[in-house]
């Protein structure tokens, strides 16, 4: 094995990991406000490639517009979901809000395949398909827009988080939704916001993700998957540790796969989880301690 | 609100995770209605109707196969009535759909032979969905003409069961055959980990030595990775000649990606799966130069003047583009293979036939001209094609081009 391949490995699983970064976020995000594990994350990220790219198809739109279209349009859906399918089961514990977040998921996928269809839908690379070489290794110009997607919008969530108001109060809500509501926080919007801006940070990640993995219906199983694992690799609700738990994963699972066995590439993934799960269940950057 | 301790939450999480993929693995991913059966014609005599089944994925996941098959059965169901039925009997195709799923093909396939009382049964579409059904129509003594690719529907041969598409085992023949002409040698494998993937890694590993071909890599990936640069790396370190991907789906269109990203320059062979438009269209640029072997169909107008199919693939490329004012795939030859197969075996004996009969006169479709090659069964050969059933294709400015 040369130093050139494992240097190829590693971009490759950066790359790779950045994906999984920006579907972490999503996560992150509305485990923050509301503690529950949103599974339909993958769908939010199946809806934006899949509008973004169908809207370009039907209406010859430009990709800017096309993009805004898909984010809106997936907000919308990512608001839907909170208040026909979480906001009235609000009482009930987190495990089973989980649950409906997987039947969610179930839904959505099962509709965008009666609308679209079950055949894949390639999307055009953004700025070429020139393959960029870093000192002998090689990367697509997309990979670029994703890694710049990811970091933009940790950036955004980030700068949402610690200096605005409804950022403040999502993190009240989360911390202890009870005393939050005393102090005139309303949970319900605030759960609404985070499940808005999480569907919308799905998008972006769909659109980006688009002229890689081509949109369909189904490919939001796996990459919530992925993104899941990641999110606890970071720590579920850290910002920073869904990109740290997302850029780990990726590298980790190239180098596997690389260094030892293809075959066991997914297998990498989840022994990671369990490791993680093992050894530190709060995540790299996690708080220590399970104190809520 | 009550809250579990964060690890144990965590660890819930993932057992509900896990719970949740698992149920999706055996859900119908796509829940809509099967399109109703074709509405009967008007009888051609007063006689009974010639009842055929047929079991196709109309929808689901394996739908990019049963639409074409259902579309050419209907169309042929109706051609054939329109043109006296056979011996003046009208002919009903009862296509029910299995979704791509084993246990609805398997409900259907008990509707057709038990209420609809059906002669044969034509399909079903893919692999798994036929091994479901094939102890069933053994039992029940039902002839069934799979439509899948698989070799194990056929090897060993079971009394009642058929097959139509050309396999795996042929298509890696033809593939090595062609290495051989080029003075390839040594290849590197990458293939699918499910399925599909599965079968042809197994082919091409057992063919390898009586070829001459040395594997100097075997690698795979999953049907959901989306970055396959990783496995070709390591391809690129060999001292490979050429890289054989076996897969379905959008994942060898990365591959082929994934080759133009890190500039390999060595040739891609590809599987028959994925001699379709889709693949072209995923690929874009980079499907240039891909080896696979395909349908004759895809190269239509290409084929050379003696080739012995060319009439009856331009017969199909007419009427199914009347009918319907799309270009047919290979999927709805197989269709047209299976129940042509079954009609002209009702024709020799006798529209009266039973089921053991037709199942008898199939057994001797002798040099029948199809869509997927010129079939022959016999009493130990039920797959009735060779290797030449395939032309060796590559893409050119993203059109098909038939390699003389």
């Amino acid at each position: 094995m040369t130093a050139d391949q494992v240097w190829q490995f590693f971009l490759s699983g950066l790359t790779t990991g950045g994906t999984y970064a920006l579907i972490a976020l999503g996560f992150s995000l509305i485990y923050n406000a509301t503690g529950v594990i949103n599974f339909a994350q993958g769908e939010f990220v199946m809806l934006g490639g899949m509008i973004a790219a169908a809207s370009m198809a039907a209406w010859d739109l430009p990709l800017w517009l096309a993009a805004l279209i898909a984010i809106a349009i997936t907000t919308v859906v990512g608001l839907v979901l909170d208040r026909a399918a979480i906001r009235p089961a609000r009482y009930a514990p987190h495990v089973v809000l989980i649950i409906i977040t997987i039947g969610a998921s179930i839904f959505i996928r099962g509709t965008a395949s009666i609308i679209w269809g079950p055949d894949e839908r390639p999307v055009q690379a953004f700025s070429g398909e020139a393959p960029i070489v870093m000192l002998g290794a090689a990367i697509t110009p997309q990979s670029l827009w994703v890694l710049g997607a990811t970091l933009v919008s940790a950036v955004a969530m980030w700068l949402i988080f610690e200096y605005t108001v409804v950022g403040k109060a999502m993190r009240a809500c989360a911390i202890n939704a009870h005393a939050a509501q005393l102090c005139g926080i309303e949970l319900s919007r605030m759960v609404s916001w985070s499940f808005g801006l999480a569907a919308a940070i799905g998008a972006v990640a769909g659109i980006v993700l688009a002229p890689i993995t081509m949109a369909q219906y189904n490919i939001g199983t796996m990459l919530g998957l992925k993104g899941f694992v990641a999110a606890i690799i970071g720590g579920m609700g850290n910002s920073l540790g869904a990109i740290v738990g997302g850029l780990v994963l990726g590298v980790l699972e190239a180098l596997g796969a690389g260094l030892i066995s293809s075959q066991y590439k997914d297998a990498i993934a989840f022994i990671i989880l369990i490791i993680v799960l093992l050894v530190r269940p709060s995540g790299i950057l996690g708080r220590e301690g399970g104190e809520d | 609100m009550f809250r579990l301790n964060r690890a144990m939450y965590l660890v819930t999480a993932v057992a509900i995770m896990t719970i949740g993929l698992m149920a999706l693995g055996g859900c119908p991913q796509q829940e809509e209605t099967a399109d109703p059966a074709p509405a009967a014609v008007e009888p051609v005599t007063d006689g009974e109707p010639i009842k055929i089944g047929a079991l196709f994925a109309v929808t689901g996941p394996g739908s990019s196969l049963g639409e074409p098959e259902r579309d050419t059965a209907v169309m042929l169901e109706k051609y054939i009535n329109e043109n006296g039925g056979l011996d003046g009997r009208e002919v009903q195709v009862i296509v029910r759909d299995t979704k791509g799923l084993e246990t609805d093909a398997l409900t259907a396939a008990r509707e057709l032979v038990e209420k609809e009382n059906v002669l044969a049964i034509i399909g079903p579409s893919r692999s798994g969905t036929t091994l479901a059904v094939v102890d069933y129509v053994e039992q029940a003594e039902v002839a069934l003409i799979s439509c899948a690719a698989a070799r194990a529907i056929t090897d060993p041969v079971k009394k009642w069961v058929f097959q139509v598409a050309p396999g795996d085992a042929d298509a890696v023949q033809r593939i090595y055959t062609y290495m051989g002409e080029e003075g390839i040698s040594r290849v590197a494998l990458l293939t699918e980990s499910s399925g599909y993937g599965i079968e042809g890694l197994k082919q091409l590993q057992e063919q390898a030595s009586a070829h001459s071909i040395e594997i100097v890599a075997t690698e795979e990936y999953a049907d959901t990775d989306t970055d396959m640069t990783t496995q070709l790396t390591r391809i690129a370190g060999t001292d490979a000649q050429a890289v054989v991907c076996w897969g379905i789906g959008k994942a060898p269109a990365l591959v082929a990606r994934g080759m133009g990203t890190l500039n390999m320059q060595i040739p891609l062979f590809q599987s028959s799966g994925v001699a379709n438009a889709r693949f072209i269209e995923a690929a874009g640029e980079h499907a240039d130069g891909v080896i696979m072997p395909a349908a004759k169909l895809i190269v239509l107008d290409q084929l050379p003047e003696d080739e012995p199919q060319l009439a009856e693939l331009q017969r199909y490329h007419e009427m199914f583009v009347a009918e319907y004012e799309r270009e047919p795939d290979h999927y709805g030859g197989h269709a047209w293979d299976a129940l042509h197969i079954v009609v002209n075996a009702i024709e020799r004996a006798g529209v009266d036939a039973d089921r053991t009969a037709i199942r008898d006169a199939i057994e001797g479709t002798e040099g029948f001209v199809g869509m997927g090659g010129i079939f022959t069964y016999g009493a130990d050969n039920h797959y009735g094609l060779s290797p030449d059933s395939f032309a060796m294709v590559t893409i050119e400015n993203g059109e098909w081009k038939l390699i003389e």
